[in-house]
């Protein structure tokens, strides 16, 4: 039996396609107008492809130790050479080199995270927003505790208790941070359930779970996505002052946060040890947040001055 | 308004109430103090024994109900390791968050709001670029990489700070610093946009007409309004701040809850941890509350709003 044809169903989506690609589009085009969003963008894509592609272009071990040239200073100083371009730690093992594979953790744990915390908070915002009544209010009184535990405490005791590996990290990291998203959601969603197409998608009979993925999740997705912009930055962050306590990824994968801790004690005889991680992790959360604040105003025009 | 406030408070309660639930059951996971409490050889009967007297053979909600309701009256158990009460070792370093968040917040907001007043005002202008631009490195450094550039800068090269320690001036300069660089551009960046959008309100533009002076407009027509919001997030952050000083407490040997709290966690000192987690959240709820109070204050149609 051939059903009769439901709003959502096949020419209304492709219809619906086209829209959401001309509306992302017209994002692109207001990104570009934006000149700190095109610099962070342009700039995130040097890091990203510099962190996929460096190893084709510096094939140097990052635990090779060379205990002849430690604390080698970059090539500028005097003393330094081209061999380690940015010098050799205290067990003369290459900067450059690690600084390249600390952001490889560096990002990937970003990204992951923000993933596993957008997912959560979306699917909890869409159904605490669109149900309401209890299953509302149980879910916004769980946020309201979270949003109170001591974050940075919360992930490091589960750290010590769970081990630091890079998967615990990425899920501790991404599961403490929902209740943004799923509060940023909700509210959206409140206020869309009651426009009139989704009100005429439920006179005609459509099922609840098909409204709230093709008619309500589309339009809620712009303020999510300079949401997870900024918050990639922060994970980031968050990442680096784990892997400084000692609670990031274990050793002896590089990590920026770690390479600090350890720099700190040469910090009178090498002052390259523990001011270029943080430089790179500078420039890699400044790439984000200009993108971030290109994207807010291309998305969001009402927010264009902040 | 007491409605409001009645509300306020309950929510006060089953936040801190949740936050001892997660925390209690979390800590239970994590393994048996009892094996950390006994040297390595001891025999099965004296764990048994051991667990026995400390009420761990219980069923977990009996142990929680125990654990909850000391934890009313004040008692959140010993610390494991210093064998002292957990809460005297928490007051013993409060003190020293509260001087080093409240140094930071001080910071932050003498700094951020006349730069972001100046920066709205005068939009566009080189001062607002810079400032703003300003604005984006400092939300962009990890504020202990920016606490060690300083002891690099100020300690290292030019010898005029102390790196660590806490008791005089000069040591808590740095560390509040660092702490509080990153707020001070969040703070200035909202003040920015809360002025921008104030400034375009009517009533603004009326107060311009009606001739009075700018300075009168935009210090007392404008800011009044623009300060609303950012008490908000200047109380959030402050409970944020006590909670997230760990590691720049541990960066300048800093003897606050953070750097104690990571020691306890190190030495699978549970108990201490647990009762940190709840303090330090109690502060956080508390501080929330006092911030609604304040906000009712500033804007009386709040309490309305809320109950509609």
């Amino acid at each position: 039996m051939s059903a009769p044809a439901r709003p959502g169903e096949s020419p209304e989506r492709f219809r619906n396609l086209r829209a959401t690609l001309r509306l992302w589009g017209e994002t692109l085009k207001a990104l570009g107008r934006s000149p700190g969003g095109v610099a962070g963008g342009i700039l995130l894509a040097l890091i990203l492809a510099t962190s996929l592609g460096f190893h084709v272009v510096y094939p140097v071990d990052p635990l090779a130790q060379d205990l002849l040239a430690r604390l080698t200073p970059p090539f500028w100083e005097e003393g330094g050479s081209l061999a380690h371009p940015l010098g050799t730690d205290n067990l003369g093992r290459d900067v450059l080199v690690r600084i390249l594979y600390g952001s490889r953790v560096s990002l990937a744990v970003g990204f992951a995270a923000v993933l596993v915390a957008c997912g959560a908070g979306i699917l909890l915002g869409l159904i605490s927003g669109y149900y309401g009544g209890r299953t509302d209010s149980v879910i916004m009184r769980v946020a309201d505790i979270f949003m109170a535990y001591p974050f940075m405490l919360l992930t490091i005791s589960v750290i010590a208790v769970l081990g630091n590996s890079i998967f615990n990290l990425i899920l501790v990291l991404g599961l403490s941070d929902w209740v943004t998203y799923a509060r940023t959601i909700r509210g959206s969603v409140l206020s869309i359930k009651e426009k009139e197409f989704v009100l005429a998608a439920r006179s005609v009979g459509t099922r609840h779970r098909v409204i709230l993925l093709r008619h309500i999740f589309p339009n809620v997705l712009s303020p999510i996505l300079v949401l997870a912009t900024v918050r990639v930055a922060n994970i980031i962050i968050w990442e680096s002052g784990l892997s400084f306590l000692g609670m990031g990824v274990p050793p002896p994968m590089p990590t920026w946060g770690r390479m600090l801790a350890e720099g700190r004690v040469y910090i009178t005889d090498a002052w390259w040890l523990v001011t270029l991680p943080g430089l790179a992790i500078m420039l890699t959360i400044l790439s984000i947040n200009l993108l971030g604040d290109g994207l807010r105003d291309a998305l969001d025009p009402r927010l264009r001055n902040i | 308004m007491a409605r409001y406030i009645l509300k306020r408070l309950w929510h006060t309660v089953y936040v801190v109430v949740g936050i001892s639930i997660i925390s209690f059951f979390f800590i239970h996971l994590s393994g048996d103090p009892v094996m950390l409490m006994l040297p390595p050889d001891a025999t099965k009967a004296e764990v048994e024994a051991l667990r026995e007297q400390l009420g761990f053979n219980d069923p977990l909600y009996v142990q929680y109900w125990r654990f909850a309701s000391r934890a009313a009256m004040g008692d959140l158990g010993s610390s494991l390791y210093h064998r002292v009460p957990a809460i005297d070792l928490i007051l013993e370093r409060l003190p020293a968050s509260l001087e080093l968040a409240g140094a930071a917040m001080l910071i932050a907001l003498v700094v951020s709001i006349p730069l972001g007043v100046v920066s709205a005002v005068k939009r566009g202008s080189i001062w607002d670029i810079g400032s703003m631009l300003g604005a984006l490195f400092g939300l962009s450094m990890p504020h202990f990489w920016l606490g060690i550039m300083l002891i690099l800068l100020f300690s290292v090269t030019l010898g005029w700070l102390p790196t660590s320690g806490r008791g005089t001036l000069a040591q808590l300069v740095m560390p509040s610093l660092a702490l509080g660089l990153s707020l001070m551009a969040m703070f200035a960046r909202l003040t920015r946009s809360v002025m921008l959008e104030v400034l375009s309100q009517d009533y603004v533009r009326t107060a311009r007409s009606k001739g009075l002076r700018e300075k009168i407009v935009i210090g007392k027509h404008a800011l009044k309004n623009a300060l609303i919001p950012l008490v908000t997030v200047a109380g959030m952050q402050f409970g944020f701040l006590i909670g997230g000083t760990v590691i720049i407490e541990t960066v300048f040997a800093w003897p606050g809850v953070g750097r104690l709290v990571v020691q306890a966690i190190f030495s699978r000192d549970y108990p201490l941890v647990q009762a940190a987690v709840l303090v330090l959240a109690v502060i956080f709820v508390a501080v929330n509350l006092l911030v609604d109070l304040i906000y009712l204050y500033l804007d009386p149609q709040i309490s309305y709003l809320e109950q509609t």
